[in-house]
This record gives structure tokens, sequence and C-alpha cells, in this order.
């Protein structure tokens, strides 16, 4: 099996590498590469992204013919795909970090600003918070429900059907820190930092 | 519910782990790689490094520390110490910290941490603020504490929140080494002066002052050294003492 990490330059993807290749130990081969044709003929793609929704999606677009690969290996091919964090909130039709940008459109929905409700919220979001499984997800195997993941962020996805949410957390209102639509799974929490719990997270979706 | 944070933190000197009083007089303890695990394996909510002479001092070693820690603990990292430019931060992420803190650089040039916070995201840049009392206000210390700027420490803690800071890591410089607690008057003017999280350090001796520095000096998280470090007390310990007193944390 061939799983391969994008990279995009979407910032600091060390943690994520280190964290896939401790889970699939030489059992499986991660590749770490924005090479298309290297996508186009993974088993499994995982889609990180750090910093802004629009950096992110800059970052994408950037690299010529990626944004239509990724369409083809998800939409099209239906394979598996893990976003994190921003990776996960590109799956929108829209974000407002720093300026309206169109996301990937994958699953209808915005991603907005956490209602810090006047200061009585950090943000951003950072730090261990517990999650709500509110849907049986693949990824969630043998992962009790309340486990803690580790947050940093300051925006959410808000899809429009509920049905695809498989988590929230409790922070300010109660986001969505999970979704998975068919073949498309993403966490807004970081499973690459969440520890053993998080490594679970890992292996359950290399084991898909 | 948000849990809050505990931060042990390794002063690392040379690729060794060493914690001083008051920034002198030093002791080596140990390797910061099989430390890092003990404290992660422990249930450290994260992880901080010290690159504690760096400033003056070839500081290669703690990259090489950085990306072996990296590869055993999947907790966040932090290091910090000597981070002047955009690409001792890079290099820093590179080989595997989650964070940088920033301390030096940011006072010396505020517009680095503008730039960096825009180049890799907010929420891997933490900006170190070493303080110290001086009459009724705090002042800005950089270069490990030996050089006072004469900064205003709230005014500059706030100019770093608009700056693009993710964090911010306020080390009472009149309580560091010492084991007389937080200064809590200096964290929860930080803390309710900003609306990003702080994390206090500086002065902790028992686990009285973790609790003081959550519920009286409003930090998001506690750092501390030498109370984990010479094997005082565990993580564990510390967190179930905080869950006893009813502060919410990861067990």
């Amino acid at each position: 099996m061939k799983v391969t990490i994008v990279d995009y330059n979407s910032g600091n993807i060390s943690s994520v590498i280190n964290s896939f290749k401790e889970v699939a130990k030489d059992k499986v081969n991660i590749d770490v590469t924005s090479d298309l044709n290297k996508i186009k003929s993974s088993d499994k793609v995982i889609l990180p992204g750090q910093g802004s929704f629009k950096s992110c999606v800059d970052a994408l677009n950037n690299i010529s013919g990626l944004v239509d690969t990724l369409n083809e290996f998800a939409i099209n091919n239906k394979k598996p795909l893990l976003g994190i964090c921003v990776g996960l909130q590109m799956f929108a039709d829209i974000g407002y970090e720093e300026t309206e940008t169109k996301g990937l459109g994958w699953i209808s929905g915005k991603v907005s600003k956490i209602d810090n409700q006047n200061g009585k919220y950090k943000l951003p979001h950072i730090g261990w918070n517990q999650i709500n499984i509110v849907k049986d997800s693949k990824i969630f195997k043998d992962i009790d429900n309340n486990s803690h993941m580790y947050f940093v962020h300051s925006y959410e996805f808000e899809p429009e059907d509920k049905n695809v949410i498989s988590a929230t957390t409790d922070y300010s209102s109660n986001i969505v820190c999970s979704v998975e639509k068919e073949n498309i799974f993403g966490t807004q929490f970081h499973p690459e930092k969440s520890d053993k719990t998080g490594l679970k997270i890992i292996d359950n979706f290399i084991s898909l | 519910m948000l849990k809050n944070r505990i931060i042990p933190c390794l002063d690392v000197k040379n690729g060794r782990v060493v914690k001083g009083i008051n920034f002198v007089d030093l002791q080596d303890a140990g390797d910061p790689v099989e430390q890092a695990k003990i404290y992660s394996d422990g249930g450290a909510d994260e992880i901080c490094f010290l690159d504690i002479t760096a400033s003056n001092e070839n500081r290669d070693t703690i990259y090489d520390v950085v990306e072996k820690t990296s590869k055993k603990c999947f907790v966040p990292l932090t290091v910090g110490g000597g981070v002047r430019s955009i690409e001792d931060i890079n290099k820093l992420l590179n080989c595997g910290a989650d964070k940088v803190s920033i301390n030096t650089a940011a006072v010396q040039n505020p517009e680095a941490v503008v730039e960096s916070s825009k180049k890799f995201g907010s929420q891997c840049i933490v900006v170190a603020i070493d303080a110290k009392k001086k009459e009724d206000k705090w002042e800005i210390f950089t270069h490990g504490g030996r050089n006072n700027t004469g900064i205003d420490a709230i005014e500059f803690a706030k100019k770093m929140e608009d700056s693009g800071a993710g964090e911010l890591l306020v080390t009472s410089m009149d309580r560091d080494g010492t084991q007389v607690g937080y200064d809590i008057e200096l964290m929860s003017k930080i803390s309710s002066m900003v609306n990003i999280p702080v994390i206090a350090s500086g002065g902790v001796g028992n686990l009285d002052h973790l609790v003081d520095g959550i519920e009286l000096g409003n930090a998001s998280a506690v750092l501390a050294a030498s109370i984990f470090h010479y094997g005082k007390h565990s993580i564990k310990e510390a967190k179930e003492y905080l869950d006893l007193k009813g502060i919410p944390v990861r067990i």
C-alpha cells in the first residue's frame, strides 16, 4: 500500500510525516510529495494544512494541476483522503480567513471565525479538548468518546449537511472537529500531536 | 471543555539538559530526548525546550535534539532560545518543532513576529516575554535575562498579540529559579490584556503554584522545570493534584 502526504508548502508538516512513519513502520510506504503522478497512484492521501485558509488554498493552486489531481483522487475515484486542520477546512465551498476565498467545494459549507463571545474565549483555541463522537466514523475505531485531542485553530468548518459531522468539541459552541463523507475524512484537531489516541486515528486511516 | 495545559520545560545547553537558578549555576542533568519521552509518556501536554545560552554559542546541537525528540514524542514541541531569523524558525520547524518561541528578536524587531506569523501561521509563533518588576510596572529583559530594555511588559504583550503571536510565554525574572511561585500579578495583568493564551513561567516550587497560575494568574497553561526535572513531582501527580482542586486537565 502507498500512502501519500501532500507536500504543497502549506507550512510545517514534519510532525505529520513523523507520526505517519511511526505508525506505518515498515509495513506501509509513506511518500511526501507534490508529484501529481505519485498522488494519482497512491492508495490514500493526507492533505495537511497550517496557516490561513487563504494561504493554503493559494499554495494548492500554485502547484499546477494539483487541485485537479486531488479532485480526481477523492471525487472521481473515491479513494480515501484525510484532511488535517486547514486540510479539512479546505473541503468547504468558501473560507473567510484574511479574505473571502474559494475552497475545494467537496463538502458544502463555510469556514468562519470562532465566536469568542467578546473575549470570553481566547483564540486561537489551543490545547487539549475532548471530542464528542456523534457518528460512527471508520477513523474512530477503538477511540473512546470524550477522548482528548490537540487543537490549534481560530476558524471552524460549518458544513451545511450535518450528517457529515462525526465529532464535535465544546469551545464557545459545538465546533465541528471531524467529518466523514464517503471516502473523505477530516479532523480539525491534530492526530499527529494527540499522543497515543491520535496515532490510533492515523492507524485507523492507514488500515481502511 | 478545553483543558489547562502542563508544560515541562527542559533547558538545553550543548545538547544536554541543564536547569539553573536565576540563569546561572548550571547543573547537568540528562539527555533531553529521553527526558522529553519520559514527560510525554507521563502525560505532559506539551514539551518545551529552551536553548539557554544560544544567543552566544553555536546552537547546531539543538537541531539534532529536536529532530530526535520529534520522532519519539507525539505531543506538541516548542523550542526557544536564540531564535533570531525566519531561517532559524524554518530550520527548527523542519526538524520537527511544532512551535518556536521568540524572545530577543521579537523585542529588537517586532516586525519579525509579523513576518513569521504570516509565513508560518500564528499557531507556531510563541513570543517569550521575560519581565522583571520595577516599582509599579514590569520591564522586558532580553538575551536570556541579561539586558534590560526598559520596555513595559504589559504594553509589549498587547503589541505582540497585534503582531500575530499565537501565544505568550510570560516568565517572571524575579521568580525564575526561586521556587516561591509565579508572579501572579504579572500573569493576570497580561492575561486580561490579551485575547491569546498565556503560558505562565518562572518560580514554581510546589503543586499549589501551578493551581495559582491558572486560578489566580488566569494562565491557559503552566510551565515548570525543576519541580519535574529533579523528580520532586511527576507530571501525573501534578495533574491529579490540579484535578483534585477542580482545574480541568487532561488525565
